[in-house]
């Protein structure tokens, strides 16, 4: 047991955030990041709440995976992770209930996060509990950080705050007698989705000799 | 002549590799091709079809038919200017020219040094010949927009579009949407107060340079033909409204307002044949008939033919609907294409309240469609001809 990193864990752990990245590369999980970034509060919660489920219900699935009759195994994971959204749901709405409000539906939406049943299947079915462990918090890191990077740049321009604090200064918009404008457009759906973009383009063009 | 011909050559003998201009190869290359007709056609051997004319000349002939739109939407700006002002009286014809001109100078300046730098710096980059689409499309870019829209905006949008709506599509000839209408559509959603609305966006304000006047802000409530349509209590326009929009002397985007100016451009489009009748004609017909449609249901105050003067019709029909890159290329799938402009941008007008302009979008809507209809064209012409074989 004292091969905590050892070359395979490590790269379970890393490999997600950047050159195996759920989001940029394996291009799963957007719905959840289309609807929960026009902020970056909200992304950063989504974030944490999708690692958490993700670590844990790939644990919890990679014990008991000798054990599950193959016919049933997808209904065993929606179970178990279904056990873990609700938990994750009720800890959220008791402690940041805004946040959980802002959220509304994604966070009982995890459930069916691409990037949960992907991982599940691809990984935790064939591996043992801890590689198991650290790839669900490196996809859910790397989920996360695609989250907050769009996040940011939307409610940098969007609403020109950073986690509901003025960034951009209040004498510069046109209704105080500046130039600037908010952008709306950061704030629709649309613009997430070109930044996700983005976000992929520029990971592509640093990852380009590496890839082949 | 001479001397131009033998700068570009001291010019282009610097820009080999490793030559001192070697960084400004496509810039030059490009004032090269624009100043004088390319020397090499395509070899022989090939499928390419000859012609004398490359885009840059059908780009020209596009610029040139925008003229009288352009130079109407300058005396427009004076005008309303004046207007709001009270001083119709006082001013003088080239006094409100040449306040339009200086309105508009720095957004065609801003648009061409944004739009062309980035082309310039792809072209160099990727080590190819520069595209020359943005000729049209920046022209196109300040004459769809209100006059008092901010510089900013317009270069943001500029790039915006440039980089995301052609380049990334493999540049001039490859984009799905027209660039200048993308630029809009960023502008519209992203910055909405000062697109558009019942404030002072159409009308310039303030003197520039000594020419102009200062209107007081109340007077500055320049709402569009468009506008009214959507207040309250609204029964038809005047008579008076629509003489004015087909000469053109009412507020609006700089180079939507004159009908006559358009058709001007029109005539130069349809005569060189840059632009396609087919296209033009049907965006007109199916803005007709729905606006007939419209009407015999009840749905509005609008007559059919008001629907073709005011706002952007005219103007996205003669202009961007007959864009070759963007519109359907079969001869059958042009009049498809034009007409479900003309429907879809009359539907926006009269059945959505939020959007009292539906140009812009049904054009870009329609963009998209275009490489479907000449699909079904294309397939349906291959079907036909297979059975006529397979007949005998």
């Amino acid at each position: 047991m004292s091969k905590l990193f050892s070359e395979d864990n490590k790269a379970a752990l890393i490999s997600p955030l950047n050159l195996n990245n759920p989001v940029a590369v394996q291009v799963l999980g957007i719905c959840s990041a289309l609807a929960v970034t026009s902020q970056l509060k909200p992304a950063i919660v989504m974030g944490l709440s999708v690692t958490v489920i993700t670590a844990f219900s790939n644990l919890i699935i990679s014990l008991i995976r000798k054990t599950i009759p193959n016919r049933i195994r997808i209904i065993v994971q929606l179970v178990v992770v279904a056990a873990l959204v609700t938990i994750v749901s009720q800890f959220l709405k008791a402690y940041v209930y805004d946040v959980s409000v802002q959220l509304s539906v994604y966070v009982g939406l995890i459930i069916t996060n691409c990037i949960l049943m992907g991982r599940l299947e691809a990984f935790a079915m064939q591996n043992g509990p801890l590689p198991s462990f650290l790839d669900g918090i490196g996809n859910g890191l790397g989920y996360a950080w695609v989250l907050v990077a769009v996040g940011f740049v939307r409610e940098l321009f969007g609403f020109g705050t950073l986690f509901g604090l003025q960034v951009i200064p209040s004498g510069w918009y046109a209704e105080n007698g500046g130039f600037y404008a908010n952008n709306g457009m950061m704030v629709m759906p649309a613009m997430s989705l070109i930044i996700l973009g983005c976000v992929i383009w520029a990971l592509r063009s640093i990852n380009k000799e590496e890839k082949k | 002549m001479k001397a131009l011909r033998n700068f570009f050559d001291n010019l282009k003998a610097k820009t080999g590799e490793g030559g001192k201009l070697h960084a400004f190869r496509s810039l030059i290359d490009g004032f090269e091709t624009f100043a004088f007709v390319p020397n090499d056609t395509a070899r022989r051997g090939g499928v390419n079809i000859h012609d004398a004319i490359d885009s840059k000349r059908i780009m020209s002939l596009v610029v040139v038919a925008l003229m009288p739109a352009m130079l109407f939407g300058m005396y427009n700006i004076g005008y309303q200017n004046a207007l709001a002002a009270g001083q119709l009286e006082t001013a003088t014809f080239w006094g409100m020219f040449f306040y339009g001109f200086l309105a508009l100078l720095p957004k065609i300046i801003v648009s061409y040094v944004v739009g062309l730098g980035i082309e310039f710096t792809v072209a160099q980059w990727k080590g190819e010949e520069i595209h020359e689409g943005f000729l049209v499309s920046g022209i196109l870019i300040p004459l769809i927009v209100p006059v008092t829209l901010p510089l900013w905006m317009l270069a943001l949008a500029t790039a915006f579009s440039v980089i995301l709506a052609k380049e990334i599509f493999g540049g001039t000839g490859m984009n799905i949407f027209n660039p200048a209408l993308i630029t809009r559509a960023f502008l519209f959603f992203s910055y909405p107060s000062f697109m558009s609305g019942d404030n002072s966006v159409w009308v310039s304000n303030g003197p520039i340079c000594g020419l102009g006047y200062e209107a007081a802000a109340d007077a500055l409530t320049g709402a569009t033909p468009l506008g009214l349509t959507s207040a309250a209590g609204f029964q038809g326009f005047d008579c008076s409204l629509i003489h004015d929009a087909v000469i053109g002397l009412i507020p609006g985007s700089v180079g939507e307002t004159s009908v006559i100016a358009i058709l001007i451009g029109a005539v130069i489009l349809l005569y060189t044949g840059v632009a396609s009748w087919k296209t033009m004609f049907s965006v007109f017909a199916g803005g007709a008939l729905t606006g007939l449609l419209m009407q015999w249901a009840g749905l509005t105050h609008i007559q059919w033919y008001e629907h073709l003067v005011v706002g952007g019709f005219a103007f996205g029909a003669v202009f961007m609907a007959t864009d070759p890159v963007t519109s359907a290329r079969t001869e059958c799938g042009k009049y498809v294409f034009g007409l479900l402009i003309g429907f879809v941008a009359v539907t926006v007008r009269v059945l959505n309240p939020g959007y009292p302009e539906g140009m812009m979008l049904a054009i870009l809507l329609m963009n998209l469609f275009a490489p479907l209809i000449d699909y079904c064209f294309v397939q349906k012409n291959i079907s036909m001809r297979a059975k006529r074989a397979t007949k005998k």
